[in-house]
């Protein structure tokens, strides 16, 4: 097979906000051969999206590909000036984003959306290009394939709108695809149809694919090689069977052992009936809007919710998005209050409303937000976002703070030195643990994690789980752990509920789960999570009465 | 070691540019003048020195003399004092209130929000030179009054980009981490929102004294803002309007005082040091 793409020591400089340049891709080369999916994968940062990029002749604002060759089917683009790099673009190579809500315009039409690079390189009369995107909506399995691209991009279903993203790279008859982690911001249940309708079309076409992520079960499934990065440099490279089986390079053995973490060593269920229980949640009720005439909210969140949460045990909480998981953290905090419904915590009812909960009720529950980036406020130091909890709560004078926020450093394993530097000098998982730290200060009892390594790397992630489970041990603390994603729940927590459409539908623990007898959703979740398995995909056999009443399609 | 070169960064990225450092000087320099006025002036403001009236700049009378002969350096000096003064107390004024109760509608929200918000928005509906009018029309012009008035006209439009603003920032998750921890309305917005939103809260500052000015020396021009024998820069354009066919000098100034200070003030908020305007927004 001859190929397609050819990258001979590419390297991409970028220049910092301090004016420096920075090589961020260092001497990478590789091959891609005729309808080969070569995956590039690694953590945030090491620079894989940027060379899938380099693909297109294409370097982000700041950023310039300043040595070696990009070769695209004859094409160096590379060298390429820009307007001869947008000829290529849609018809040589095309792209498909994370984010496809983001990518389509909300003020338009699906079918004009899909064939406006047919308008764009005038490649066939539109008529031709509308019976070619329909054939492509019914190759990728979308509904209605001859109406929905009449409907707008709010009028489907996220999975629905990145296989339609999926049409609008295919509609040029493109050599090359670059796969941007096109289902990281699906659900599982969605993602199987998602990946099954993009490796179908693949394989039915014959093009070539790159296929950028951080997820290796994923790219288990997709790719033919996979070439695994790091500080923008190859660490390893080789069919995707000798990767995952057989992983050579240090890193990517510390990557395929991050994927599936041991499960939670639990205290067995009769021990921890007969403790009196920290936290006991009896028939909540929240949800949004105004409300309605009986007396619940218009847009009922959770419903009738019963917890138990003994001292020292971990409740995870899994269901995927809008079942109403975060909200029940946020009921339980006090920020959206509960319409109807006790959260006891140590045998003493609380109230709804944060503000009308004691100082000390409020101490003992601490929340722990996902998105490391929005929960510390830019504008203050690491030692002043540390500090503020231990005044509000401890009213401590300002050498115990300082001695104080040191040991929390400590605590969560960050040096010392940090605490002068804003959270905008910080790494992602640094800052998930200055979060943590915050939520330490207060001395609770019970932390409510909301999805807190969902935005981390696979590796960083593990690493903070760890430091979850050892602080644990040390503190005697409890967690209620929120997270969609199963295998992380299972390595945290003694129990696991999980929700759907604002219900708990099984609780259970956590090696319990997905097996026969259990709740139908759970099983068709645990079975819909991707394994490091190259067949996994094509083996999966789903209830398809289970996926019509429980999925989102 | 490396401290010191992290704190040289922070401080090298607080510098000006070449414009940004040019309108600063004259806005200080009309600073200075305002409050040095009286020792500037070569003549009493009120004292007719000259029996040629609309007379031409001359060696005695830099910017010639007004209609009635009076020195018109004198009178452009002590102008700077009402036209900077007044604008900088009520943009001060507006700001404040405008900022504070935005941030406050955009934190509690609910009904307070609905109903500051519509508040401002019935303030806003009305002309702002027909308001000043009517107000120093029907209250007699004073310099309380003239204050008063301008910063009641530009409050709303401060309060809606402060509450624009803040809604932001208040749907962050460290200001919900704030709320979980149960702080109340003053440490939040001064703690969690005001640092992050005081670099475009600046630069509307500016824009708005602009305003003010422009709007003080619109009164002034209909005779309803400083009453003689005391004038800002405004009065002085009105006052001298009949040399402008003999091409007086006593006309421009005045109106060249006006262009200096708000161009400078326009082209300082343009070229702010990066760190001041990164903060926030």
């Amino acid at each position: 097979m001859a190929n397609i793409v050819e990258v001979r020591n590419l390297e991409v400089e970028a220049v910092t906000d301090a004016g420096r340049v920075a090589t961020i891709i260092d001497n990478v080369s590789f091959d891609i051969a005729d309808g080969e999916i070569v995956a590039l994968i690694g953590e945030s940062g090491s620079g894989k999206t940027t060379i899938a990029l380099t693909l297109m002749g294409y370097a982000r604002p700041g950023c310039r590909i300043s040595g070696g060759s990009v070769s695209l089917n004859g094409h160096d683009m590379a060298k390429l000036g820009e307007g001869e790099c947008a000829r290529l673009r849609g018809v040589e190579v095309a792209y498909i984003p994370q984010s496809a809500a983001a990518a389509f315009n909300p003020a338009h039409k699906i079918m004009d959306q899909v064939i406006e690079v047919v308008r764009i390189h005038r490649l066939m009369p539109l008529k031709e290009a509308r019976a070619k995107a329909i054939e492509l909506f019914k190759a990728l399995a979308l509904p209605h394939p001859e109406t929905i691209g009449e409907r707008y991009p709010h009028q489907v279903s996220g999975g629905q709108l990145q296989r339609l993203a999926a049409a609008m790279a295919l509609i040029g008859g493109p050599k090359l695809i670059i796969f941007d982690e096109p289902t990281t911001a699906l659900d599982v249940t969605t993602q199987i149809e998602v990946l099954r309708a993009f490796k179908s079309v693949m394989q039915g076409k014959k093009i070539a694919g790159v296929y950028v992520s951080h997820d290796l079960a994923v790219v288990a499934q997709m790719a033919d090689r996979i070439i695994v990065l790091r500080g923008g440099a190859v660490q390893e490279a080789g069919a995707t069977e000798q990767i995952i089986k057989r992983p050579t390079h240090p890193y990517t053995q510390a990557l395929i052992s991050a994927v599936e973490p041991a499960l939670f060593a639990g205290v067995n269920a009769k021990e921890e009936a007969t403790k009196p229980p920290l936290l006991e949640i009896n028939n909540l009720y929240a949800g949004y809007g105004g409300f309605s005439d009986n007396g619940l909210p218009r847009l009922l969140a959770v419903k009738h919710i019963d917890l138990r949460v003994p001292a020292g045990h971990n409740l995870g909480i899994i269901g995927e998005s809008g079942c109403g998981k975060s909200t029940l953290a946020r009921a339980i905090a006090g920020l959206l209050p509960a319409v109807t419904g006790n959260i006891v915590l140590d045998g003493k009812a609380l109230a709804p409303y944060a503000r009308h909960r004691s100082r000390e009720q409020l101490r003992h529950i601490q929340i722990v937000f996902q998105s490391a980036d929005t929960a510390l406020n830019p504008a203050k130091s690491v030692s002043e976002i540390l500090e503020r909890p231990l005044m509000f709560y401890h009213g401590m004078t300002r050498r115990d703070r300082a001695k104080r926020i040191g040991e929390l450093l400590d605590m969560v394993k960050l040096p010392r030195g940090l605490g002068n530097r804003r959270p905008s000098e910080l790494s992602g998982g640094q800052k998930q643990r200055v979060n943590f730290a915050r939520a330490l200060a207060a001395d609770p009892k019970l932390i409510l994690c909301d999805e807190i390594t969902s935005a981390l790397d696979t590796v960083v992630a593990a690493a903070v789980i760890d430091l979850l489970k050892e602080l644990q041990r040390e503190l005697g603390l409890s967690y209620i752990f929120i997270s969609h994603d199963l295998s992380t729940v299972r390595a945290i927590c003694n129990d696991v509920a999980v929700m759907y459409a604002g219900e708990k539908v099984e609780q259970t623990s956590p090696d319990k789960i997905g097996q026969a007898g259990g709740h139908p959703y759970s099983r068709l979740l645990f079975d819909s999570v991707p394994k490091l398995d190259q067949g996994w995909l094509d083996s999966l056999k789903q209830d398809e009465a289970l996926l019509e009443a429980y999925a989102v399609r | 070691m490396t401290i010191d070169t992290v704190s040289a960064g922070r401080r090298a990225s607080y510098r000006f540019n070449k414009i940004g450092l040019m309108s600063l000087g004259v806005i200080l320099a009309w600073a200075l003048v305002a409050i040095f006025a009286p020792l500037l002036a070569p003549y009493p403001i009120g004292k007719i020195v000259n029996f040629e009236f609309f007379a031409p700049v001359s060696a005695r009378f830099w910017m010639g003399t007004d209609y009635l002969g009076r020195d018109m350096l004198s009178r452009v000096l002590m102008g700077a004092r009402y036209t900077v003064g007044i604008s900088l107390v009520a943009v001060a004024l507006a700001c404040f209130m405008g900022v504070a109760l935005g941030m406050m509608a955009a934190v509690l929200g609910g009904w307070i929000d609905t109903v500051l918000s519509r508040l401002m928005d019935a303030l806003i509906s009305i002309p702002s030179k027909l308001f000043g009018l009517v107000v120093v029309a029907g209250l007699g012009s004073s310099i309380p009054v003239l204050i008063l008035t301008l910063a009641v006209i530009y409050t709303p439009g401060s309060y809606r980009f402060a509450r624009a603003l803040a809604v932001n920032i208040n749907a962050m998750d460290y200001v919900i981490v704030a709320r979980a921890r149960g702080e109340g309305l003053g440490y939040l917005v001064r703690s969690e929102i005001l640092p992050n939103i005081t670099g475009p809260v600046l630069a509307d500052f500016g824009l708005r004294f602009v305003f003010i000015v422009l709007l003080l020396s619109g009164l002034s021009f209909l005779g309803l803002g400083v009453q003689p024998p005391f004038a800002d820069w405004g009065a002085l354009v009105r006052e001298n309007l009949g040399g402008l066919s003999f091409g007086a000098p006593a006309v421009i100034f005045p109106s060249l005082a006006i262009a200096t200070l708000t161009i400078s003030v326009n082209l300082l908020i343009d070229n702010l040091p990066r760190k001041i305007r990164d903060q926030g927004a």
